[in-house]
């Protein structure tokens, strides 16, 4: 069951469609990844969760309930494009951003005391936000986006702006709102915090869903049979001793070790091809060569960029 | 729940707003500027030490030595008709022959002042208090006479002269007695041809109030502009409107703004009063005349009893030196005034307050407000540049016609309004008024909701147009 549904969403702006029938789920207390390029559609379709904006077509879902206004303070928001009122005090403006998510002032005061002081940032209470440094003030927005407990997080590119040491901060937090019981919407182009902290992803291109699921099935699924294998004693092309359907990609010398990529028939496994190999070559490694989340956006992006070239319908 | 987050939001931009520098200046230097206007004049007119000559034609015979001659003025009484005095007076040493007509029925209420140069208000606000006094004087006498022959319709002439008449007065013959006296000064051209002035007072009343409000629309409007530019600018919009709806933050800022604007104009004249009373009590022998102090003395020594101090009192804090100073323009009605122009100050400001909102969402910066500018000032310039028509002929076509298009309507109206304006028509004209920004406000609304989402892109008027039709 899902946490969180997006159903057959259309949304069309004058000159062009932002979202064509696009469907996510997003299951409970998980970390789900919204992917895809720049202009592909997803603050469209993250304004549409947060009811910022209306879809002209198809319906959304917050734990079987049709999305409604008062489900606003169980989302909190980390937009792309973030801000805070420069001339403001810092304390002020955290209590003033935390009392329109409805949370009590007396509530939100002994809150924002805790993550303050948790942050580093309590110092910074009575400044004026435009003498804090961007760092600083990526703290006090996070703050303000989880200070009111939500059930659904929607992060977008949560890490601009933060150096190495407040981006493991971050993770951590949110892996622990996650073990709280939270559920996580996150979009970002940096994949390698996707393999890392999502379970599921959906991949938005030209307004349109293209990929989605587990991101183990997608990795499994995008394998491509190939390996890669390290050996020495062994001077010639390898294709010399490799069957034909056995495709060789690369072979270069590395120090004194040889490495090559192959790929192998789909019925073939690991194991043929070190039978093949084995009496020719002393192997040092072998290892599977998983597709990266990187390989993989870019991939299906580049063709269904393609297709959609040839097919405009699709 | 909504309620609470739109009053958050007017407590934010409000208290953000008082809290600034540039507000604190503005509501210092407003009232200096202010009583600076009130004072100068008074101070100007007092400064010249030549003692002035005034006659006074007086038919009723009321008044005959009630006129005292003070260090300014000497009183001259006359006894020709008017048209002889009038043309004596023209072109002579005389400063003003005030000629009191017999009434028809009643007791004298009336004058004319007429003169070579303008009356000044000092002169006028002497003369109308000598008549008052004295009319008042005759009909306090007459109630008590009434009331004496009300308790003892037999006494004497001589019986009732004799008795203790101060326990008598009651508060309710206080206000009976209480008589508005109507001054009206022309002033004789050299050809001995009469322009009437009495509408100088109305003219400059309305066309201040004409010209706070298009200010305060100005001021305020603009306000609200930056306002929501500067939300825009510093993406804050996006975590905002996640929480509340953009048309709660539009409202929210519109009426925090208006908010700021009715508190600064409060200041104004609450401390303008402060700077001018105050001044009074420093330097009492320049702005406030003396007479008015003799003329209580006598009141309350006349009628010294216990039990209408009070009434006595509040009659007097009713007539300290800056009422005196506002008497002269006791022609207008000042309900009216203060009401229409709060309600034309609201009204205006919200029609143009939606509109600079819209505005402040379509554009990405101050600089790019400049093309969708033009159709708001436009109209508010062109509002200041007919109020000099509309003040010259303050019932005419264009006077009305301009006071019911909404977005000349709260200039030109405030502009009429002291001269009298049918009740017909500033109830269709609010009526218009109201109307027109309730459809403002929820135009602008659509436009807002569209634009602050909209970065980087250069808006033309068509696609502001399509933004009206965006659905949610």
């Amino acid at each position: 069951m899902s946490f969180f549904s997006v159903r057959n969403v259309t949304k069309n702006y004058a000159a062009h469609k932002a979202l064509d029938n696009v469907s996510i789920e997003v299951p409970p207390q998980s970390i789900f990844g919204l992917l895809g390029p720049n202009g592909a559609g997803k603050t469209t379709l993250i304004r549409i969760i947060n009811q910022i904006i209306a879809p002209d077509e198809g319906e959304l879902f917050f734990e079987n309930d049709k999305l409604a206004a008062h489900h606003v303070h169980q989302i909190g928001y980390l937009p792309e494009e973030r801000g805070l009122y420069k001339k403001m005090k810092v304390g002020e403006q955290a209590l003033y951003l935390a009392r329109l998510k409805g949370v009590s002032k007396s509530d939100a005061q002994k809150k924002l005391r805790y993550w303050f002081e948790k942050f580093d940032i309590k110092p910074w209470w009575n400044k004026k936000v435009e003498e804090l440094s961007k760092g600083m003030q990526q703290k006090v927005q996070f703050i303000v986006t989880i200070i009111h407990e939500p059930r659904l997080l929607i992060f977008d590119e949560p890490f601009s702006g933060f150096d190495p040491i407040n981006v493991n901060l971050l993770k951590d937090e949110i892996l622990t709102l996650r073990r709280n019981g939270a559920t996580i919407i996150f979009s970002t182009h940096n994949m390698a915090s996707v393999e890392e902290l999502c379970d599921d992803i959906t991949l938005i291109n030209n307004s349109k869903k293209i990929l989605d699921g587990r991101v183990s099935d997608i990795k499994n699924a995008h394998k491509t049979n190939t390996f890669s294998i390290s050996f020495n004693d062994f001077e010639n092309d390898l294709r010399t001793v490799l069957p034909a359907d056995f495709n060789l990609i690369s072979q270069q010398a590395k120090d004194e070790l040889q490495i090559a990529r192959i790929q192998i028939p789909p019925a073939a496994t690991a194991n043929h091809l070190l039978k093949v190999l084995m009496p020719h070559v002393s192997v040092h490694a072998l290892n599977e060569i998983i597709p990266t989340m990187n390989e993989i956006f870019i991939n299906t992006v580049n063709q269904k960029q393609s297709t959609s070239k040839l097919n405009d319908y699709e | 729940m909504i309620m609470n987050k739109i009053i958050l939001i007017i407590k934010r931009e409000y208290l953000t707003r008082v809290q600034k520098k540039s507000f604190v200046v503005m509501t210092i230097l407003g009232p200096i500027l202010m009583a600076a206007l009130f004072i100068v004049p008074v101070v100007l007119s007092q400064m010249s030490d030549e003692v002035k000559k005034v006659q006074i034609l007086d038919e009723t015979g009321w008044f005959l030595d009630r006129f005292e001659n003070s260090d300014r003025y000497v009183f001259e009484h006359i006894f020709t008709d008017l048209e002889t005095a009038k043309a004596n007076i023209s072109g002579s040493e005389t400063y003003a022959l005030v000629y009191i007509p017999r009434p028809e029925v009643s007791v004298p209420s009336s004058g004319i002042i007429f003169s070579n140069s303008q009356v000044s208000l000092d002169l006028k606000s002497h003369i109308r208090n000598v008549m008052a006094k004295e009319v008042e004087n005759q009909k306090l006498g007459a109630e008590i006479v009434k009331e004496i022959r009300k308790v003892n319709p037999t006494l004497s002439e001589a019986e009732a002269d004799s008795l203790e008449k101060s326990n008598l007065v009651t508060e309710e013959i206080l206000k009976n007695i209480k008589t508005n006296i109507t001054l009206t000064s022309i002033q004789l051209g050299d050809s001995g041809s009469e322009a009437k002035s009495y509408t100088e007072v109305s003219m400059g009343v309305g066309m201040f109030a004409g010209i706070l409000i298009y200010f305060f629309i100005f001021l305020f409007g603009s306000q609200v502009m930056r306002g929501v530019i500067e939300e825009k600018v510093s993406r804050i919009v996006e975590v905002i409107v996640s929480s509340v709806k953009p048309f709660q933050l539009m409202m929210g800022k519109i009426i925090g703004v208006a908010l700021v604007g009715l508190t600064q104009f409060m200041l104004w004249v609450v401390l303008t009063l402060a700077i001018v009373t105050i001044f009074q009590t420093v330097m009492p022998d320049k702005v406030n005349p003396q007479q008015a102090t003799e003329i209580y003395n006598q009141e309350t020594s006349r009628i010294p009893s216990q039990a209408n101090t009070a009434a006595l009192q509040t009659m007097e804090s009713n007539e300290t030196g800056m009422t005196r100073m506002l008497e002269a323009l006791q022609s207008i009605n000042y309900t009216t005034m203060i009401f229409s122009f709060l309600f034309y100050f609201i009204g205006g400001y919200l029609l143009y307050g939606a509109m600079f909102a819209a505005i402040g969402a379509a554009v990405d910066n101050e600089t790019d407000t400049q093309q969708f500018m033009l159709p708001i000032t436009v109209p508010l310039i062109l509002a200041i540049v007919m109020a000099q028509f509309v003040i010259n002929n303050p019932d005419g076509p264009i006077a009305f016609w301009f006071s019911m298009i909404p977005f000349t309507s709260p200039v030109i109206m405030m502009v009429r309004i002291p001269f009298g304006v049918p009740l017909w028509q500033i109830g269709l004209s609010m009526i218009i008024l109201t109307v027109s920004f309730i459809a403002a406000v929820w135009l602008a609304g659509r436009i807002y909701r569209t634009g602050i989402l909209m970065y980087g892109k250069k808006v033309s008027w068509g696609e502001m147009w399509k933004w009206l039709f965006y659905k949610g």
